[in-house]
């Protein structure tokens, strides 16, 4: 097997990429079985699934930052109002 | 016609999507994995959750303060010479023959500086500005002006900002030269026939139709200075002091220099979050005048 040592996995890391790689698989799936078209929302550009999930992860990065670099610690408020915020993106953009 | 369309094809982006894993990917989850931790060499890392971010975002902090300082300065150096390089670009651009063999002579003048390597533009200006053996540091130190852009902060960054404007301004005229050469006569008779001035030709016809050069144009020159390091690494080294340090140059200072893996990391994946944020309103922008376009077209 691969020594993958030197990337110095911790399993808090291993969760985070788990996650985003399940989100694109679920992307992927929903592409296949239930292909969409673009739409305008209130950015006024059209936007498909996968550019929404963009915007909502870009800002949710974001709003991590900005909740550690603002508020301080406890992120989870800001994972929160990440999914709010993703939601948000996922109904109107 | 209906197209039918076939997902299987991407299939044949496998190959490319296997080395950009390797190449790119894996790299970028090692930065992440590395920006948590805290290493005192010897592949040995230990927790330390998001504290490095905490330090990284706080500007009281020695590791803070020295990210808000570079990230400022490089931003400065980009607002600097989009300011300098766009409007300058323009105007070459427009005063550029558009026929006779001088098209060629100029075309190939504008393109010498882009093909000239990043190190060795920066070694060009590093001698040509030094004021004992080189031609302009030479020239204005014998003119009065007392110029020493290894000892000034602020003649360091005139010397980085003219040479970048010398190394890439060309870019941006040959861009808006293209933009320029795709505007079809008629236009011109038509301003003539209307008696239009040459400033109304140039905000109605010219400047219009270079709309889409010059989103790209901003858009390559912006990414490219925020992300500049080999120029003024080769010129000033970052100095004198900290004044010239970008945060390119500080982010391998940091991870190369002082081998604090940890505080590198958490650095890079913000630089690297504020690029993509850039990136993508340019890409969203640059892509929906097309559409636009072609919505008032339809």
């Amino acid at each position: 097997m691969f020594d993958l040592a030197w990337m110095a996995w911790t399993w808090q890391t291993g969760l985070f990429f788990a996650g985003i790689a399940s989100l694109l698989i679920v992307m992927t799936l929903l592409a296949i079985y239930s292909p969409e078209t673009e739409r305008v929302g209130i950015l006024r550009i059209p936007t498909t699934r996968g550019d929404r999930l963009f915007i909502s992860l870009l800002g949710s990065a974001f709003i991590h930052l900005a909740w550690l670099g603002l508020v301080g610690l406890d992120l989870w408020w800001a994972s929160g109002l990440s999914l709010l915020y993703a939601a948000l993106v996922f109904r109107t953009v | 016609m209906t197209k039918t369309v076939n997902n299987k094809a991407w299939f044949l982006v496998l190959p490319v999507f296997l080395i950009v894993a390797f190449s790119a990917v894996l790299p970028l989850m090692t930065v992440v994995n590395y920006s948590v931790q805290d290493t005192f060499g010897n592949n040995q890392f230990f927790w330390n959750g998001v504290g490095w971010f905490q330090e990284l975002l706080d500007p009281t902090t020695d590791l803070g303060g020295r990210f808000f300082d570079s990230l400022w300065r490089t931003l400065l150096f980009s607002a600097i010479i989009l300011m300098i390089e766009v409007p300058l670009g323009i105007l070459v651009a427009l005063s550029m023959p558009r026929e006779g063999w001088t098209v060629a002579l100029s075309l190939v003048l504008m393109a010498l500086p882009l093909l000239i390597p990043w190190n060795v533009v920066g070694t060009i200006w590093q001698v040509f500005a030094r004021g004992d053996i080189g031609l302009l540091g030479w020239v204005v130190n014998h003119l009065g002006i007392d110029y020493n852009y290894t000892g000034d902060p602020l003649d360091a960054w005139i010397t980085i900002v003219v040479m970048d404007v010398w190394h890439w301004t060309s870019l941006v005229a040959l861009l808006c030269y293209a933009g320029l050469k795709s505007i079809p006569d008629a236009y011109y008779q038509a301003a003539r026939i209307d008696g239009a001035s040459r400033w109304a030709v140039f905000r109605t016809i010219q400047l219009p139709k270079m709309r889409r050069v010059l989103l790209i144009a901003v858009l390559l020159r912006f990414m490219d200075s925020f992300m500049i390091y080999t120029e003024p690494f080769v010129l000033t080294g970052g100095g004198p002091g900290n004044a010239t340090t970008f945060l390119s140059i500080d982010l391998v200072k940091l991870a190369l220099g002082q081998f604090d893996l940890g505080k590198a990391a958490a650095m890079s994946l913000v630089y690297n979050l504020i690029i993509l944020a850039i990136c993508w309103v340019f890409y969203t922008i640059m892509t929906n005048v097309d559409a636009q376009k072609e919505r008032v077209e339809a």
